[in-house]
């Protein structure tokens, strides 16, 4: 429904704005100024809707896709080119585990078999209870203090499999 | 133009200069396997079907985006070429569920006539029998992922031709998978035109007319042929 | 900004400095171990004991050996005095009681160890040194005076005749010549070009890039500036992985202060030159660092590498000549304008010139960051430079390259390291990223995470990748699993070769090198897993019989 106002609101040429009134729709569109709104700028752009909604629904790319004047099935193949955008809603927590190869050699598979089996949920999925997503990542670049693991954004070095679940814990029973 | 002259099979030809060798091959009545390649829309260079040898090149050259030079001297059927192109198809056949018996292209197939021409008489890697959906939302047309072999020439008739831009590729590698819009049903979608050029222009029997049966599925390139050759070679004048 | 402003600002940054700088490692590795707690703490004892017009705690790039973080370094009167390791928030004031001639209660090491003295700085001569926040820090080490000098005193056909001579190949991963490369660009015709820094370092186990743009981000865009001006070029993007935040951060203040200092912009130092630098996040696929499928993720699409020719220096970015490079390429621009191309020339072997950075990690001492001279032999830097493996352990192989690499096993290990000696042994250069492997480490279920990771990171668009990375995936792993014959050995090579031949992009033409490498070298640990060949096998294994129609 929300599209379809957006979309009667452009054929009338008039600004466009969400028919949610979402304060962030208009944050994206001010973003999207900046650039121009070129076409080239898409990634940058879904980039900062990511950071602004936590995920991308089809809601969120119908309208980049509208004030790009792009096809949106272009926009929806970029979005799920990209290992980093989601479609989907993640966690309360994210916690990714680098699977990079200095990581690997030093033991990063028995840290995230240890977090599958505490969970119960397997790599790239989110608790049933939305409280934490399990993630991987293709080295973070932090090979020097491998066995890596990143808590909602902070990296944490030298990782094992007791030291993870403790933090695990604390988030699960907090 | 210019010509220029090359050796293709160790056999003597010229061609206008600038085009492929795909182009120059087929001039000369050397044909050269392809999978991605449909006149008309730009090249990818992608199914790696065509690739030739080329002497002096380090490495096998996609006859579809690679130009003529003057002297080239290319290679088209080797036994190595062969080979690959055998397991190239092998690959295809393995990766999604390509059961010709059962398929609206049978016997018009892009995928299978290549194959008997090939010998590639069965398969040596693991069936990967993936479980993909069949879209029948649109009213005129289906889509069968099934039989879908990326070749992306649907995604290219849509932009290029028809400038719709309905159909492109989400997901990346052996997930790769054609879409309409953002990955709605086909029927629902708002930008496709339902001109049908995706379903002329598919080489398996991914993309077909609802309604058609076992080996119904019968394309007609004629139709593309003739709108691209009247847009970039401006032949329809307007005339009141 | 004219010569005589930058050599002020080089002059009042000197004179500023103290009697004792404390410098406090603030790139990524140490971050994440809390060096700025003990930045903060080391400020605050500073300011408690009253040391302020003696003592500067300065916040500073890559110290190299991450291992061990954070790290704090010591300098009094221009010469390092003691390095400390793993210095907590807690114990970090006490480097001040040392410095006053008590106790400190931190660990210190040698800084005269191999791991540091066998090493020669040109890429990371300023890392762990500078403030990578502060232009002036970069100016005060001659920052931007190679910039100057490119543009006063030599033409651009110069800047190109400069770098075809001092032999520099491109850090990438390839090897290709960087002044042939800059050469075809100058000569392309176009109204526009570009020049584009790839920092897309995708490579599991390689850090190097992170590391120069967190510890040296001016460094990168002097050497872009002075590239632009040689090839001719306006405009350049830096791409950058998204999983490099504070690398990020650090190169969007870069190109602030650049931009307010007048040295990136319109009119360069008085000269007619403008030139303006953009950064590009990536999100996360590996094929970006494939300049093809760069160029393609800059423009705003899907990440999928095309046929070349064309290449990107005739019909780049947009179709115009774009320059692209890796960070480590540009970051050795400013000291060979610098120092000219003969000296650059005369470091390292006949082929490969100069130094190279590698991370080194793994099952190994001393993991970091080190620089060496090209033609250093993998020994000296994994037994002397990295001490060995750990606790007992036996080196077993030295994997460089990442995915597109190869194992390299210690029987080898007096190889010089150089673009021609490493793909001789079916390895390559690649980025720099080093990793030590023990004996504990199987070498199918190496070549197997690695197929895993290419099968993961195919972008899809060509069958031999998408297809052929799919299936050598499934292959390795019966053979891992122990359910293989040898006939899926002999199928597995077979389609590696296939796969090698045919594939679009360097991403496919390389995935089986880890196989082919561990292969060659490792062959007995794959036929220990074989099972016997069984009459009848090859049928079932075959799947359904596959009949065409």
């Amino acid at each position: 429904m929300k599209i379809a106002t957006m979309r009667n609101e452009a054929e009338g040429r008039r600004v466009m704005q969400h028919a949610s009134g979402d304060k962030r729709f208009k944050i994206l569109e001010v973003f999207m100024k900046k650039y121009q709104f070129r076409q080239d700028s898409l990634i940058e752009i879904l980039h900062k809707a990511q950071e602004l909604f936590g995920y991308l629904d089809d809601d969120l790319l119908l309208f980049v896709s509208y004030k790009l004047k792009l096809p949106p099935s272009r926009v929806y193949g970029v979005a799920t080119f990209y290992h980093f955008f989601t479609l989907k809603p993640q966690g309360k927590h994210t916690c990714v585990v680098c699977l990079g190869t200095a990581c690997y050699v030093k033991g990063a598979d028995k840290v995230m078999s240890a977090i599958e089996a505490e969970l119960k949920i397997k790599a790239g999925e989110t608790t049933p209870d939305k409280n934490i997503s399990l993630l991987t990542a293709r080295c973070i670049g932090a090979c020097g203090i491998a066995p890596a693991v990143v808590y909602d954004g902070t990296v944490s070095p030298r990782a094992t499999p007791e030291g993870v679940l403790k933090t695990i814990k604390q988030w699960t029973e907090s | 133009m210019a010509a220029k002259t090359l050796t293709i099979n160790g056999r003597q030809i010229s061609a206008a200069e600038g085009s492929t060798v795909l182009k120059a091959a087929e001039e000369a009545g050397v044909e050269i396997p392809s999978l991605c390649h449909l006149d008309g829309v730009y090249d990818v260079g992608a199914c790696r079907l065509c690739l030739v040898e080329v002497k002096g090149a380090s490495r096998l050259l996609p006859a579809c985006t690679t130009v003529i030079s003057e002297g080239m001297e290319v290679q088209t059927g080797t036994e190595r070429l062969i080979k690959y192109r055998r397991m190239t198809l092998e690959l295809l056949f393995a990766e999604r569920n390509h059961v010709c018996s059962v398929c609206v292209a049978d016997g018009h197939c892009e995928l299978q006539t290549l194959a008997y021409s090939l010998g590639m008489d069965h398969v040596r890697f693991d069936y990967l029998f993936p479980k993909w959906d069949v879209d029948n939302t649109h009213s005129l047309f289906g889509m069968d992922h099934n039989r879908c072999i990326l070749c992306t020439r649907c995604v290219r008739v849509c932009w290029h031709i028809e400038g719709a831009g309905t159909k492109n590729v989400s997901g990346r590698g052996g997930q790769s998978k054609i879409i309409t819009d953002l990955n709605a049903a086909w029927g629902k979608s708002d930008s496709c035109t339902s001109c049908g050029k995706c379903v002329q222009s598919c080489p398996t029997g991914a993309l077909f007319y609802k309604g058609s049966t076992v080996g119904e599925m019968v394309r007609d390139r004629s139709k593309l042929e003739f709108i691209v050759n009247a847009r970039e070679k401006k032949l329809w004048v307007y005339q009141d | 900004m004219i010569l005589g402003e930058l050599n002020q600002l080089r002059d009042r940054e000197i004179q500023s400095r103290k009697k004792i700088t404390l410098r406090c490692c603030m790139a990524a590795g140490c971050v994440s171990s809390n060096s700025k707690g003990v930045f903060e703490a080391l400020q605050k004892a500073v300011a408690e004991s009253g040391l302020g017009n003696e003592v500067e705690v300065r916040g500073v790039g890559c110290m190299r050996l991450c291992c061990e973080g954070p790290l704090v370094s010591v300098n009094q009167d221009g010469a390092e005095d003691s390095l400390h390791v793993r210095v907590t928030s807690e114990n970090a004031a006490s480097i001040l009681a040392y410095l006053k001639g008590g106790k400190a209660r931190t660990t210190r090491v040698d800084a005269g160890m191999p791991f540091f003295k066998k090493q020669m700085s040109i890429v990371l001569s300023n890392s762990g040194i500078i403030d990578p926040e502060r232009i002036e820090s970069y100016i005060a080490v001659g920052g931007y005076s190679a910039l100057h000098e490119a543009l006063h005193e030599m033409t651009p056909a110069e800047v190109v005749s400069m770098m075809v001579q001092s032999g520099l190949r491109g850090r990438g991963g390839a090897g290709f010549p960087t002044g042939l490369k800059w050469d075809t660009v100058a000569k392309s015709p176009g109204v526009a070009k570009y020049v584009i820094c790839n920092a897309d370092e995708g490579d599991p186990g390689a850090f190097m890039d992170r590391s120069v743009l967190e510890s040296d981000p001016h460094r990168v865009l002097e050497g872009m500036s002075i590239a632009a001006y040689a090839v001719g070029a306006s405009q350049g993007f830096i791409y950058v992985r998204a999983e490099y935040p504070l690398a990020i951060a650090r190169l969007q203040q870069a190109i602030k202060q650049s931009k307010q200092f007048g040295l990136l912009g319109a009119g360069i130092f008085d000269s007619q030159f403008c030139f303006n630098i953009d950064i590009r996040i990536g999100a996360g696929a590996f094929v970006c660092g494939e300049e093809t499928a760069l160029m393609a993720s800059v423009e705003g699409k899907r990440g999928t590498p095309r046929p070349r020719p064309p290449f990107p220096a005739e019909s780049g970015l947009w179709g115009y000549p774009t320059l692209i490079n890796n960070v480590e390429t540009f970051a050795n621009v400013a000291p060979i304008c610098r120092h000219g191309a003969a000296w650059f020339a005369s470091i390292g072997t006949a082929r490969s010139k100069g130094t190279k950075v590698f991370a080194l990690a793994g099952k190994i001492k001393n993991t970091g960051l080190i620089e060496v001279p090209m033609g250093t032999t993998l020994r000296t830097i994994v037994e002397d430079m990295g001490g060995g493996a750990p606790e007992g352990g036996r080196i077993k192989a030295v994997q460089t390259g990442g995915p597109s690499g190869g194992c390299i096993p210690v029987e080898h290990l007096d190889t010089p390291v150089d673009y021609d000696s490493l793909s001789q042994l079916g390895s390559i250069m690649g980025s720099g990223g080093m990793i030590v492997m023990d004996d504990g480490t199987s070498m199918v279920e190496i070549a197997r995470y690695f197929m895993e990771f290419c099968m993961d990171e195919s972008c899809g668009k060509c069958i031999p990748c998408r297809a052929g990375t799919v299936q050598m995936h499934r292959l390795l792993d019966r053979i891992a699993r122990g359910q293989a014959t040898a006939a899926h050995l002999a199928r597995l090579e077979e389609l590696c070769e296939m796969v090698k031949s045919t594939s679009l992009c360097g991403l496919g033409q390389t995935a089986p090198n880890p196989t082919l490498s561990t292969l060659r070298f490792f062959r007995g640990e794959y036929e220990a897993l074989l099972q016997p060949e069984m009459p009848g096998n090859e049928e079932c294994l075959a799947g359904v019989s596959g009949q065409v129609s």
